[in-house]
């Protein structure tokens, strides 16, 4: 196996008393697309940020690509690139300017940033752009323009935090396109998200937190697998009836959860499970027969759903 | 395991002592970085530069249109009004165009620092949080500092020639060694601007403080800094604005060059020193909450 790019052991961030990240170790491989999974103030984006050397651990030790951030700090982040969850685009410039003077930072001469700063526009679909202000543009044409200025200094590692939360289907769909193209090439992607579809079309392999705490480890399907059923059926009652038939579900699927919405049916075949519950004479208002996702693994784990 | 979560110290436990192997990942960042370890302050400054470009024209007329207004307004207009009723060397033994040209110099720094050492800082923190995104590249939260001393440094000085070439055409320079003036407005700019900077990097939020801070600090001290008249003539108990006054001590100075005051050599040192001094503090405690705020 080649020599992992991240290796996490252990690692620990408190402030004050609160542990945001409290012991966490995985290991990410070169080219690998690695995923944190979790809710919001789970520790995703502090793990992150000392991913990103811009955030000294409390505990635990950090390596990334061999260097530790506390000493390596510049020398990291000359090598990552980072699309933070809330856009720092200098509204003060132009779209093409952004690149042109982030390119800078990393010592690139102007004509190589030039170059390249055209290579990404075409790559973020925003040539027409190029000269807009920022302002001016929608919220997935920025979200594109911060990815194109991450790829600035042609980096090994791609840290993305929540990159599409906010933007709309479309928006979303076309940057996970251009996410994808990245990951053929061969960029390693450091990515979190709260949203399991995103994770599934993104990871090669997943680490689901809660709490600051690693929950589980693997391949979407593998956590699948593990931790759920193949398919799961969907029914609703109404919000007043739901716990009440909760009872009279009891033996069906292999197991149940009782959602404020909807109950969950865990079953290797949801449409038989369907069969038994309208034969034992209840009729859900609304029916839904899925297949497992990593939101099931997720409450499976905790409890809790993903988006609360 | 890492220790200190201060994040002063920089060197990591497992300092192994020897270097990462030549060809690996880690010693490629080490080589990519070396550029950006040296020249990182500048590429700062290189991204104000182009910022200012944006606001060029603002920063054009302010340093064209007021050397013109106040030289033509004070040291013309008032002037006529002082000579004529007090004599023609009356204030500091020289014309009064003479005596207020170099606090006007000064205070023009004074105007410079704190439109530059004030927003971009709330800008960069967070309204438009750009320090983040350089702090996310190789530069480190000290280069943003210096980047932007350095940026504000270029201006100040453009601003000052082209304030001191008017006084030159104004006939407000006596002296010649009066060109000095220059640098001696540069230090009294940034002397009181990196302290303002500091103060201004303290602020997560803008609940009016740097307007109080035009008001309250800014105004009296272009007031009461033995600018328009000599300090001797306020009462002693209203004397120290000028003494603590950045630009107190650098109109003094100034005026040793521009027309030759007298003052022991004692003081006009003393006048660079607490310049350097506040400069030097300034910029020191702007780095270290910069680098305080951005780590997180």
């Amino acid at each position: 196996m080649p020599e992992p790019v991240i290796v996490a052991q252990n690692l620990v961030k408190k402030y004050k008393d609160f542990a945001a990240v409290d012991g966490i170790s995985f290991e990410v491989a070169p080219g690998e697309s690695f995923g944190l999974l979790g809710p919001n103030g789970a520790g995703k984006s502090t793990t992150m940020r000392m991913v990103g050397g811009v955030s000294t651990r409390t505990g635990g030790d950090l390596r990334i690509l061999g260097l530790d951030p506390n000493r390596y700090g510049p020398e990291i982040r000359s090598r990552l690139g980072v699309v933070p969850q809330a856009d720092n685009l200098d509204t003060e410039l132009r779209v093409r300017e952004n690149l042109l003077v982030y390119g800078r930072y990393f010592g690139l001469p102007r004509a190589q940033v030039a170059r390249r700063a055209d290579e990404l526009l075409a790559f973020a679909q925003l040539e027409d752009k190029a000269k807009s202000k920022v302002d001016a543009l929608s919220g997935g044409m920025k979200r594109r323009l911060t990815i194109a200025r991450a790829l600035i200094n042609d980096p090994s590692i791609l840290l993305l935090d929540e990159p599409t939360t906010g933007l709309d289907p479309q928006a979303r769909h076309i940057l996970w396109d251009r996410l994808f193209r990245l990951k053929e090439q061969g960029t390693t992607l450091l990515l979190t998200t709260h949203y399991m579809d995103e994770a599934e079309q993104l990871c090669d392999r997943l680490v689901v937190i809660d709490k600051g705490v690693i929950m589980a480890e693997g391949a979407p399907a593998e956590l699948i697998r593990t931790y759920s059923s193949r398919e799961v059926l969907e029914v609703r009652f109404g919000s007043e009836l739901n716990a009440d038939v909760a009872g009279r579900l009891k033996g069906m699927g292999d197991r149940i959860e009782v959602l404020p919405d909807r109950i969950l049916i865990y079953s290797e075949n949801g449409e038989s499970e369907l069969v038994r519950i309208v034969d034992a004479g209840l009729t859900p208002i609304t029916s839904l027969v899925r297949r497992s996702s990593l939101e099931d693994v997720f409450l499976r784990l905790t409890g809790r759903t993903l988006i609360e | 395991m890492s220790t200190d979560p201060t994040g002063t110290d920089q060197r990591g436990p497992l300092r192994i002592g020897t270097a990462p192997p030549p060809g690996s990942p880690g010693d490629r960042a080490i080589r990519a970085t070396r550029r950006t370890r040296r020249w990182g302050s500048w590429y700062v400054a290189e991204h104000r530069f182009r910022v200012m470009r944006s606001y060029a024209q603002t920063v054009t007329v302010t340093a064209i249109g007021n050397p013109i207004i106040y030289l033509y307004a004070l040291g013309v207009g008032l002037a006529t009004l002082v000579d004529a009723n007090l004599g023609a060397d009356a204030v500091g033994g020289v014309s009064y165009l003479a005596f207020v040209a170099p606090a006007l110099l000064g205070s023009a720094a004074i105007a410079v620092a704190s439109e530059e050492f004030t927003y971009p800082i709330m800008l960069g923190f967070k309204w438009n949080p750009v320090f983040y995104g350089m702090n996310a590249s190789p530069i480190q939260p000290g280069q943003i500092i210096n980047g932007i001393v350095i940026s504000v440094a270029v201006r100040m000085v453009l601003t000052c020639g082209i304030f001191y070439g008017f006084m030159l055409l104004f006939g407000a320079v006596p002296s010649p060694t009066g060109f000095l003036a220059v640098f001696v407005a540069l230090l009294t700019g940034l002397g009181f601007g990196a302290v303002l900077m500091a103060y201004t990097a303290t602020l997560t939020e803008d609940t009016g403080q740097l307007a109080m801070v035009m008001r309250f600090v800014i105004l009296p001290m272009t007031l009461f800094s033995g600018t328009f008249f000599p300090l001797d003539l306020l009462p002693v108990w209203l004397q120290w604005i000028g003494w603590i006054s950045p630009l107190w001590h650098g109109t003094e100075l100034a005026r040793v060059f521009t027309y030759g005051l007298s003052e022991p050599l004692w003081l006009s040192a003393l006048h660079v020193l607490y310049l350097a001094v506040l400069l030097a503090l300034g910029w020191v405690w702007a780095r270290r909450i910069t680098a305080r705020r951005l780590n997180k």
